[in-house]
């Protein structure tokens, strides 16, 4: 994923000349991660900006880039350091649009190496989906593959709007190809397993664990489809009906906390298009309501295999009444 | 205060002429504003009496053909001085847009901004990427010059050296941003001004110290007491200014814009003002200080300062003065009716500007608004 990420931006780079990547260490180091990588000898030091170590500095900066005609594609160090920025995103980044009457649209890019499953220490590791998706003038993205990775990051980086782009940090050495775009609607979600008896709902890490459940289910004769949402605002409502139309049963599965997660978005698009046909009601399978624990609790935090296959098996089971 | 070098100069008859005009616009007005909400043609009003030659004098040493202004909410003074159609601005006052109804893009001023501080890093942002415009032309020029690009290559810039040489020959645009003293405690504002000075963005900083933010004075808001003094410890020029002498304000702005100008990065002017009156319309400074002290502490009245200097320099008269003040009122009064002309934008823009790119979403909730509501 990580080389599919450097090609993305490195094609958007060349495209694009008024892209501008910026962040803590995004230059000379390449990002912590790397994903960075090379970019700066590539494009210049004012093209890919490292810039001192304030997050409400690099967001509150590539607002006024994006009204200077600039498309910033900042990037926050770790999710948790995305909170002394999100005054800049939710009162400036999301409203600016709004607020200009349409005059200053702002096509900036964050990029946000997002969820745990790394072992990182505290704030390494969080999933602030529904924070972002809830706030009005943005939308939230996150790729569960390489492939996804770059198509999503190209296509979200061509907005002219603000896109939060997270990035699943434990899947950032997987490999796997990157393959033409596919023709579907690039705002769509996308089924990656079919299956008839319940459809999984997941995106970015979670997708793999998924796809891993449902082979695991199949050994049992369970047929489980497995839905990537990709985009979490705005959330492919009638992708996700459609699936869960078929099968009549669905699970949403989440590393956040379970409160006001975006699992409970899921379960009532669920239920008011579904509602009808639904066998039993929408299960989530997430994270708990506690800070997101230290490595060693991170396996007893993050949604496993068989709490999956739990949430599986009351859908499958649940009897009315 | 710190003087503004001899290099920028005296100010002209015309130029003063035309200041007073202007102070005596904002004058009336920003009474006039305080009395409609009174009257309850606008829900509320922050005021700047006292505050007239800070914002007036500021906004007129920019040039509006390429500089951005980043207000806060209370810069009706820099606004009208830039020539924004005050109707379509007072219609935030009148609650009927967040940020203005006129285009910024085309007035150069930002929306007006209700979050303190908010716009101090856009300034910053803005003005940073006017040096990498100008670099990219530059390399551009370079490159016709010396052979053709080829073809749909994009236009990229080299990396920037940090050296003031960067700017063109006529000067980088420069934003200015406002703050006031309250604002200065902001995180955001000492970010923007390490930002501005570790890139030398064409940034002024202009911070209106008119003693308050709402109920606390600067002694209990500003460590050391001084907004300028800060500037010293990022590396960055200031200025500290008289803001009731309208004269002194211009040119210490223009002395700040060519520094910027120049590629040699921001300046921080503190304009020493007074608040006089409420902090907006729903205050009480009666709970916070008493009329003597306004009175004591307030110093010398921007408008009367300017109106002695114009008759002890020969440069106006009285009639002069006299019929200023009947345009002021007369524009206040045009001003109002505009206001008061004013309905609640169609229910649908709610739903227009929220992205450039809509979503089905949002389609489908202004849809079914308007079937359940009453409005169009
Ligand atoms: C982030 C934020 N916190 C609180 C407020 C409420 N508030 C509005 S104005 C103000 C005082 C601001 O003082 P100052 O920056 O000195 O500007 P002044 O109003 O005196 O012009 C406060 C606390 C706000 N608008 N934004």
């Amino acid at each position: 994923m990580q080389a599919a990420l450097i090609r993305a931006l490195t094609e958007i780079m060349e495209q694009n000349p008024r892209a501008l990547i910026l962040g803590e260490d995004v230059g000379r180091l390449g990002g912590v991660f790397r994903i960075t990588d090379g970019l700066q000898q590539r494009f210049g030091a004012d093209r890919v900006l490292d810039t001192p170590l304030a997050e409400s500095g690099i967001l509150g900066m590539s607002v006024g880039l994006a009204m200077a005609g600039f498309h910033p594609i900042p990037e926050v160090q770790f999710d948790g350091f995305a909170y002394p920025a999100v005054n800049q995103i939710v009162t400036q980044l999301a409203r600016m649009n709004y607020r200009s009457r349409g005059t200053l649209p702002m096509p900036v890019t964050l990029r946000v190496p997002s969820f745990g499953g790394i072992r990182a220490p505290e704030h390494h590791g969080e999933s602030l989906e529904a924070l972002f998706a809830h706030v009005p003038g943005l939308k939230v993205v996150s790729p569960s593959n390489p492939h996804e990775a770059y198509h999503l990051l190209k296509y979200a980086a061509a907005r002219p709007d603000p896109v939060i782009f997270m990035e699943p940090k434990s899947r950032y050495w997987q490999k796997g190809e990157v393959l033409p775009a596919d023709g579907g609607s690039p705002l769509g979600s996308k089924v990656v397993r079919s299956g008839k008896h319940v459809t999984l709902i997941a995106w970015g890490a979670m997708v793999a664990r998924c796809l891993q459940v449902a082979e695991l289910a199949a050994e049992d004769g369970i047929e489980v489809e497995v839905l990537d949402l990709r985009w979490l605002k705005p959330i492919d409502a009638a992708g996700l009906a459609a699936s869960v139309a078929r099968t009549r049963r669905a699970v949403v599965v989440h590393e956040a906390p379970l409160t006001s997660g975006l699992g409970a978005e899921v379960a009532a698009l669920v239920t008011e298009r579904c509602f009808g046909t639904l066998r039993a009601p929408v299960e989530r399978v997430t994270g708990f309501d506690v800070p997101y624990p230290s490595g060693d609790l991170e396996d007893e935090y993050i949604p496993n295999i068989d709490r999956i296959l739990f949430g599986i098996q009351r859908v499958l089971e649940y009897r009315r009444g | 205060m710190v003087p503004v070098t001899t290099q920028v100069p005296e100010l002209s008859g015309d130029e003063l002429r035309r200041l007073y005009r202007l102070l005596t616009a904002v004058r009336q007005l920003d009474l006039a504003a305080v009395a409609w909400q009174r009257q309850g043609i606008i829900p509320g009003y922050a005021p700047e009496l006292g505050q007239e030659a800070a914002q007036v004098g500021s906004a007129f040493a920019m040039d509006t053909s390429r500089d951005f202004i980043f207000p806060t909410y209370r810069e009706m003074g820099t606004a009208l001085t830039l020539g924004v159609d005050m109707v379509q601005y007072m219609a935030t006052h009148q609650a009927s847009w967040h940020g203005g109804l006129y285009d910024p893009v085309t007035t150069r001023l930002a929306p007006i901004q209700a979050v303190v501080g908010g716009s101090v890093l856009h300034a910053v942002g803005w003005a940073h990427g006017q040096r990498l415009a100008a670099q990219a032309d530059a390399t551009q020029a370079d490159a016709t010059a010396e052979t053709a690009p080829p073809d749909g290559a994009p236009a990229t810039a080299t990396p920037s050296d940090g050296e003031p040489d960067a700017a063109p020959a006529a000067g980088l645009p420069a934003a200015l941003t406002y703050f006031g003293d309250g604002a200065s405690s902001q995180g955001d504002v000492h970010e923007a001004m390490n930002f501005a000075a570790v890139l030398k963005a064409p940034v002024v900083f202009f911070v209106q110290n008119n003693g308050w933010a709402i109920s606390l004075p600067t002694e209990a808001q500003v460590a050391g007491g001084r907004v300028a003094a800060r500037a010293a410890g990022y590396g960055m020029k200031s200025l500290t200014v008289d803001g009731n002498d309208v004269t002194a304000v211009v040119r210490a702005t223009r002395e700040a814009l060519a520094h910027a100008r120049a590629g040699h990065g921001p300046v921080l002017i503190e304009a020493m003002t007074y608040r006089r009156g409420p902090h907006s319309t729903s205050d009480d400074p009666g709970r916070y200080r008493t009329l003597d002290e306004e009175r004591r502490d307030a110093g010398a009245d921007p408008v009367a300062l300017l109106a002695e200097q114009l008759l002890a320099s020969g440069h106006a008269d009285s009639d002069f003065l006299d019929a200023a003040q009947a345009d002021a009122l007369a524009a206040a009064d045009t001003v109002r009716d505009g206001v008061q002309a004013l309905r609640p934008r169609p229910g649908s823009e709610m739903f227009e500007f929220v992205f450039a790119e809509s979503t089905q979403q949002l389609t489908d909730q202004a849809s079914a608004w308007r079937k359940e509501s009453e409005h169009d």
